[in-house]
């Protein structure tokens, strides 16, 4: 498809894709992060991106949930309603309403703040209020916080985790807060799921929970998810397929047994302490 | 929370702030609280209200201003002018008082608040001290550097100031507080808490920092707004630097999220403050002492973001008598 | 038709020696704002007290020439001794004040610093044998040399020059020598920077120095150019320079320099041809029609948050 370069806010056609990357690049002060990076994702998928430290993964992440606006190249989203939006330009809490959530590499939660606060935050753009039943403390203000807090302890109960309510954040164990950060994305009600590192500092044990958990919520849960993550246990377990990134550009995708005997893959992570066998 | 309990907190708060806005001035206007002390317990009532002012952009929406007596000073003069030129009545000149202000924060704010957090701290800064210039320089509204004088009723009387003043502060901490805790609130905390992490999670950390920015402008200038009649005199050096710092103390000794903190503090510090005149100078620099001391060894101040709750302290009461809820 | 010309000469005759003007005062602004921005670079904090060690600077002058009397070989010495003495008090508040709260938020930062800057405000104030009074500065005979219709002062001649070989210096120290070089690496990266061997810790006290050591000439010679001094001189001036920090692009060198020569030749300008009660209101004015307009400034780079 033709396309101008450096046009990164061109429209998006009408798609049955849920999202398309085509061709993104993008350069921090003459260092080329990530180049001509394209993909494409179906709803429902669970899609792994890999590669050693450093490839670019996270800077993905970051330009398709708007955290950096890629320098080149389209990305497009299609809502809920089927409608398309350019993914350029748009603020991460435009893309959360439009159904794109996140999480980070170094869990970001809100630390003072409690569990049930944290995902009640999340579901503020699903308020029925306005401030003046807020001020004046109206039935509507009530009810719809009921609702909401019902909603989000309902949640908690579904990932175990509601017996910690009332905690801090920052004082639930490393592995809760992983699932709390989860949680908080899930009840943005997103169509796309990306989760950075997930695993990130867990034992076998807790990453089989993981694999579990990321299991039920595809079952549970109607979301696409893009996952980043160096255990390969998990990569090779869930994933339906792998893109691999390396120096910022894809040298592979594909099924996970394709990518495991992959020469190019294999020579990009020798040296890396990952163990590419299932 | 269940209908019961939230008429049993209604009535219990309702009745505690209309004994603090009602039995002291009854006290004073019988005479057994004499004028002078009125006069700095009123005061601190204004301070604990900048105060909040402060803590509403500093402690809770976690962006530092050091304007705040900047748009106190707004507030105190375009109050006399409402009142004085526009002939409103004092209740409206109040409110238009604070609604002026409010609109300059929304106009400082927005090219401000994108940016990262020390920008608000500088421009907020030159305000206070521009404002100062022009207040000193319009000699035809503001009188210039030899102030302006506003005679009023509670200038005159002790025990009316009190209730008006007090009942101001009271409905402000009421509405405030009703606001914090809510959906609204807590996507304010979320800005103060990690910006990116909010922003993925749908809010607009910018349409929330000009919230609590616009808000806090608000309250200070209503707190200005009834300074200059309860004083009776109003002079440019009311919007300096010096004065936000002030108030900046009081909020980071009461602890940086806390509004019963700020009002604590600024009744506790606004009392000495009549104690510690014989320190004349050294007081100048007895405060920052203490602030960097808090910042090293207790940079929670006081109560940290806890508030003291009647309320919380009624449910602790009530539990005890149902041992078996431990 | 005369008149109308001669006004056009009278107007272009007010620019040009407001422009001399200017740069004269641009040069003081640029010292500090030097400062300013080495210090943003490398720790990002607003250092709110480093206008006050502007102040240090010019009292520790006003000592020695009050003793001495004005003379060059007294002024030498001044600059000598306050540049000393206020590389040691920016260097003290850099390690009891700004270090232990380097991994605290921001906002901490910021307050203590401001604390900082009451400090030496008020701690000058109440000192015996400073007080809150204004001083009279000692200064040379001032002596106006014409060109044509312009004229310079020997005054205005001193504070370029030295303020030109004082950046010369600054350039050469963070261009040609190694401890220049890991200032820049540890403003570009802290954690790189210590992995690298750098010690982080006192490549941030030597940039404190050395921002404290401009700062202290362009106290000693704001006074000399404006004689009076009092504990409360170095707010202003340092919040002018800490505004051309921001124009120029704050954490950019270059950007210092540029933002306070531009905010010098402004402010002059307001003076000539507006009004000079308006010269202060005329650089917060320039800091938001920068924020306004490119808030990373004229030579700033966006900087990006690592997510």
């Amino acid at each position: 498809m033709a396309k101008s370069r450096k046009d990164a806010s061109k429209g998006c056609r009408i798609s049955d894709v849920l999202l398309t990357a085509e061709d993104i690049s993008i350069v921090f002060g003459g260092l080329r992060a990530v180049s001509n990076f394209s993909c494409e994702l179906k709803q429902g998928e669970l899609v792994g991106l890999i590669g050693p430290n450093g490839a670019g993964k996270t800077t993905v992440f970051n330009m398709l949930s708007g955290v950096y606006t890629p320098t080149e190249g389209t990305i497009c989203i299609t809502d809920a309603h089927g409608r398309t939006h350019n993914v350029h330009r748009k603020k991460p809490f435009q893309l959360s309403k439009i159904g794109i959530a996140r999480t980070f590499q170094n869990i970001r939660l809100f630390g003072s703040l409690s569990v049930l606060d944290n995902v009640l935050i999340a579901m503020h753009s699903q308020r029925g209020v306005n401030p003046f039943d807020v001020l004046f403390r109206t039935g509507r203000f009530y009810r719809d916080e009921e609702r909401l807090r019902s909603k989000a302890m309902e949640m908690l109960a579904l990932f175990r985790i509601d017996a910690k309510a009332g905690e801090l954040a920052r004082n639930l164990p490393y592995g809760e807060q992983r699932k709390l950060e989860i949680v908080r994305a899930l009840a943005t009600n997103p169509l796309l799921l990306l989760l950075d590192e997930p695993a990130a500092g867990m034992n076998p044990q807790e990453t089989s929970e993981l694999m579990e958990l990321i299991g039920f919520i595809r079952k549970n849960f109607n979301l696409t998810i893009l996952l980043i993550e160096h255990d390969m246990k998990l990569v090779m377990g869930i994933c339906e397929r792998l893109i691999v990134l390396d120096y910022g550009r894809v040298i592979a995708a594909g099924p996970p047994q394709e990518i495991r005997d992959n020469p190019a893959v294999i020579k990009a992570y020798l040296g890396e302490e990952a163990m590419i066998d299932a | 929370m269940n209908p019961k309990i939230r008429l049993r907190n209604f009535i219990l708060l309702g009745s505690i702030s209309v004994l603090f806005v009602v039995l002291p001035a009854v006290l004073i206007s019988v005479g057994v609280i004499d004028g002078y002390t009125a006069q700095i317990f009123t005061l601190a009532g204004i301070n604990a209200i900048m105060a909040i002012s402060v803590n509403i952009i500093s402690g809770i929406t976690g962006q530092l201003s050091l304007g705040q007596a900047g748009f106190m000073a707004v507030g105190a003069y375009s109050c006399i002018w409402f009142s004085q030129v526009a002939l409103m009545p004092l209740p409206v000149a109040v409110i238009a008082g604070g609604l002026l202000a409010a609109f300059i924060g929304f106009l400082i704010g927005f090219p401000t608040l994108k940016l990262s957090g020390d920008y608000l701290a500088i421009v907020t800064l030159g305000f206070g001290e521009i404002l100062r210039v022009i207040f000193v320089n319009l000699k035809g509204i503001t009188g210039g550097a030899n102030g302006k004088r506003f005679t009023t009723i509670l200038a005159a009387r002790a025990d009316i100031a009190w209730v008006v003043i007090i009942g101001i502060l009271v409905m402000v901490v009421i509405l405030l507080q009703n606001f914090l805790r809510s959906t609204y609130g807590r996507a304010i905390f979320s800005v103060r808490e990690d910006e990116i992490a909010a922003n993925s999670n749908g809010i607009s950390v910018f349409r929330y920092k000009m919230t609590g920015f616009v808000i806090a402008a608000f309250v200070a200038g209503i707190g200005g707004a009834i300074y200059a009649p309860f004083i009776g005199f109003v002079k440019p050096d009311l919007s300096s630097f010096n004065r936000s710092v002030d108030y900046l103390i009081y909020v980071v000794l009461g602890g940086m999220g806390s509004i019963t903190g700020s009002i604590l503090a600024a009744f506790i510090l606004t009392y000495l403050q009549e104690f510690l005149r014989f320190l004349q100078e050294y007081r100048l620099l007895f405060y920052p002492v203490i602030l960097i001391l808090v910042m090293l060894f207790r940079p929670q101040g006081l109560l940290g973001m806890k508030e003291l709750s009647f309320t919380g302290l009624m449910d602790k009461l009530t539990a005890k008598r149902k041992p078996e809820n431990g | 038709m005369d008149r109308y010309r001669s006004s056009i000469v009278d107007t272009l005759v007010i620019f040009i020696q407001q422009l001399i003007n200017g740069l004269s005062l641009g040069s003081i602004y640029a010292l500090i704002a030097l400062g300013y921005t080495m210090v943003y670079g490398i720790v990002m904090l607003i250092n709110f007290a480093h206008g006050d060690v502007l102040m240090v600077g010019a009292y520790t002058g006003f000592y020695i020439l009050y003793a001495l009397g004005p003379s060059p070989l007294a002024l030498a010495l001044a600059f000598l001794a306050s540049m000393i003495l206020c590389a040691v008090v920016g260097m003290t508040i850099e390690r009891l004040a700004y270090r232990p709260l380097r991994s605290a938020p921001r906002l901490n930062s910021l307050i203590t610093a401001i604390a900082v800057s009451l400090i030496l405000q008020n701690g000058a104030r109440v000192l015996p044998f400073v007080g809150p009074n204004p001083r009279q500065y000692p200064t040379m005979q001032t002596v106006n040399i014409s060109v044509g219709p312009f004229s310079i002062s020997n005054i205005q001649i001193v504070v370029l020059l030295v303020s030109v070989i004082l950046m010369l210096i600054l350039n050469y120290i963070i261009t040609w020598t190694r401890t220049g070089k890991a200032m820049r690496a540890v403003s570009f990266d802290f954690k790189a920077a210590s992995l690298m061997g750098i010690s982080s810790n006192r490549i941030i006290a030597f940039t404190f120095a050395l921002g404290s050591v401009l700062a202290a000439a362009g106290g000693i010679l704001f006074a000399t150019a404006y004689p009076q001094i009092d504990p409360t001189m170095g707010a202003m001036p340092g919040l002018k320079a800490f505004v051309a920090a921001v124009l120029g692009g704050i954490g950019s060198i270059p950007g210092a320099m540029l933002g306070g020569y531009i905010l010098g030749v402004a402010e002059t300008m307001t003076k000539g041809f507006i009004s000079s009660q308006y010269a202060d209101a005329i650089s917060f004015s320039i800091l938001i029609i920068i924020l306004l307009v490119k808030p990373t400034g004229i030579m700033g780079q966006k900087v990006r948050v690592k997510v």
